[in-house]
């Protein structure tokens, strides 16, 4: 009991004029807590439970993993090549140095450090605010190329980038929803400019005002929420170095046979119903990625320009002879069967194939689960420490009373520690 | 504020009795850091050997060693009151009952699923 007189005795004065009536412990401490130390510990223990149901909740989505990845092991290692290294790793060591700060942060708050601690929950929160940025592009860039959950899912080699009006025309969108998934990126980034719009508004009324304590809290607010577009730009620049042997093939195939491919599937399938024609369109495509040298071959040089004037309706020849060497070359691959009366029984092969919508989409589904609620926790671990850095701005933390810090530090590190195992798992199978 | 200077006044007195704070070291910080970006490095080098069957394990093996480094330094559990680190250990029993048990069950139904296609040819010959 020598815990509680120290603690009392040290914080007297503070307790009564802070607090108003006549108990004798610190503004900090609960009344049903003896010591300050007892609610530390109730506290520390309160968010170790916490953090148990976070793992049994996480732990369901690794066994969706575990079992699909268990049944379809190809589907897994063809589909993770979409995923950008880089970007992955990046964006790991963006939260390990977060995990660092905030470990670090935790030290000050109990070292009574208080401009270093608000110093480093700001960078906390602006390592956050990057790993959503990178993560951003990410998601935008995948949105664009059709690698979505099964249903939605449209990607196809020929055409990795497709226009919202092919979207609309191929895949059978709304308008709307072509719109969005073209132009992704501006719909993720709205709110987050909003926030930052918002912060230095705050900031300037805050410093006319004279506020000093809201200023205070503003300034390093503010830079967290730009540094949103920082992660942002990192991205972009680390997604336009890794896609570039990718594009040049985009480039030199795609743009010549995109448009032609959508009226291929759309006059020769268009009748026999919605779904047909997009499966078909998929399968061919993805004959198209492996052949997509070889089907330059036939015809020579030549082929571009006969491409080209295919495009033209009238010229029902050579649109012919196009549509005749494609369906040539899917047979010869041998993974496509274009009659469709043949197609119940060749169901199984074209299934092997790694990138159907329906396999491909699976892999998809689980990733954006996966990660989605991952960033999900980044957002409420953003919440949160915004709160304390406005806590700590105020400087209620002291050597007693770190609590808060804590344990959202804890918090923190098993979202670090969630995407330790999420990182090898999804960008690094072979 | 106002106890600010005061606390740290008498922080000698507070440190002999009713002080629990345990701050960590900076250069262990550091360390911990150093050797988790380390074992990231190693984790997307070893991806470009191929491994077999055993990539999978040896990239768990890899993530478990940073899972354990975090754990122990960055969420303080080695130096914590030890009812912590059973809590939390206690709830990775639960999740290894959880997937074992699903997978294997998955394993012994998986045409529930799909048929696998290496096994549908000779299925799809006899059908004809």
């Amino acid at each position: 009991m020598a815990t509680i007189d120290s603690v009392t005795t040290s914080t007297d004065a503070h307790a009564d004029d802070s607090h108003g009536h006549d108990h004798d412990h610190p503004s900090w401490l609960a009344h049903h807590f003896d010591t300050p130390e007892q609610q530390f510990d109730s506290g520390k223990l309160g968010i170790w439970l916490f953090l148990v149901t976070e793992i049994l909740f996480f732990s369901g989505m690794f066994c969706a993993y575990a079992i699909f990845r268990m049944l379809r092991p190809e589907v897994f290692e063809g589909c993770s090549q979409f995923l950008n290294t880089k970007l992955g790793a990046i964006n790991t060591g963006v939260l390990l140095f977060s995990s660092l700060t905030m470990a670090w942060a935790v030290r000050c708050s109990q070292t009574e450090e208080h401009k270093k601690l608000v110093a480093l929950i700001a960078t906390t929160l602006s390592c956050a605010m990057v790993f959503l940025g990178v993560k951003s592009i990410e998601y935008s860039h995948k949105w664009g190329m059709g690698l979505l959950p099964p249903g939605s899912y449209f990607y196809s080699a020929a055409n990795e980038h497709p226009t919202a009006q092919q979207l609309v025309e191929i895949h059978g969108f709304s308008e709307s929803m072509a719109y969005f998934l073209t132009n992704s990126l501006y719909f993720i980034c709205a709110p987050f400019a909003l926030v930052a719009v918002a912060v230095l508004v705050w900031l300037i009324v805050a410093k006319v005002s004279g506020n000093a304590f809201q200023y205070a809290c503003a300034k390093p607010l503010l830079v967290v929420a730009l540094s949103f577009f920082g992660g942002v730009g990192l991205g972009m620049i680390l997604e336009s170095g890794g896609e570039h042997h990718e594009g040049e093939h985009v480039a030199a195939a795609g743009d010549h046979s995109d448009a032609e491919h959508g009226e291929h599937s759309g006059d020769d399938h268009g009748d026999s119903g919605h779904s047909h024609s997009i499966a078909s369109d998929h399968s061919e495509a993805s004959a198209d990625e492996d052949g997509a040298t070889m089907v330059e071959s036939p015809l020579g040089d030549d082929y571009a320009a006969v491409k080209l004037l295919a495009e033209n309706e009238t010229n029902t020849g050579l649109k012919d002879l196009v549509a005749a060497e494609r369906t040539q070359q899917s047979i010869a691959t041998g993974k496509v069967l274009t009659d469709p009366a043949a197609s119940d029984v060749g169901i199984s092969t074209v299934e092997s194939e790694v990138n159907t919508p329906r396999q491909a989409g699976v892999f998809f589904g689980i990733y954006y689960c996966m990660t989605g609620v991952h960033a999900i926790h980044i957002l409420a671990g953003i919440g949160v420490l915004v709160w304390l850095l406005i806590r700590a701005v105020r400087q209620d933390f002291n050597r007693q009373y770190f609590g808060p810090v804590d344990y959202v530090g804890l918090y923190w590190h098993l979202v670090d520690l969630i995407w330790i195992y999420l990182f090898p798992l999804l960008y690094l199978i072979r | 504020m106002s106890d600010h200077g005061h606390s740290t006044a008498d922080s000698h007195d507070g440190h002999a009795e009713g002080d629990f704070a345990h701050p960590l070291p900076l250069p262990m910080l550091f360390g911990v850091f150093g050797a988790l970006v380390f074992l990231t490095i190693v984790t997307v080098a070893q991806a470009n050997y191929d491994l077999g069957s055993f990539d999978i394990a040896v990239v768990m093996f890899i993530a478990t060693i940073k899972a354990v480094l975090v754990g122990l330094f960055f969420m303080h559990l080695a130096f914590d009151k030890p009812f912590n680190l059973i809590v939390f250990l206690s709830s990775f029993v639960f999740v290894a009952l959880f997937v074992i048990i699903t997978l294997s069950d998955a394993n012994m139904t998986s045409e529930a699923f799909e048929n696998n296609p290496n096994d549908a040819p000779p299925a799809a010959a006899a059908e004809m």
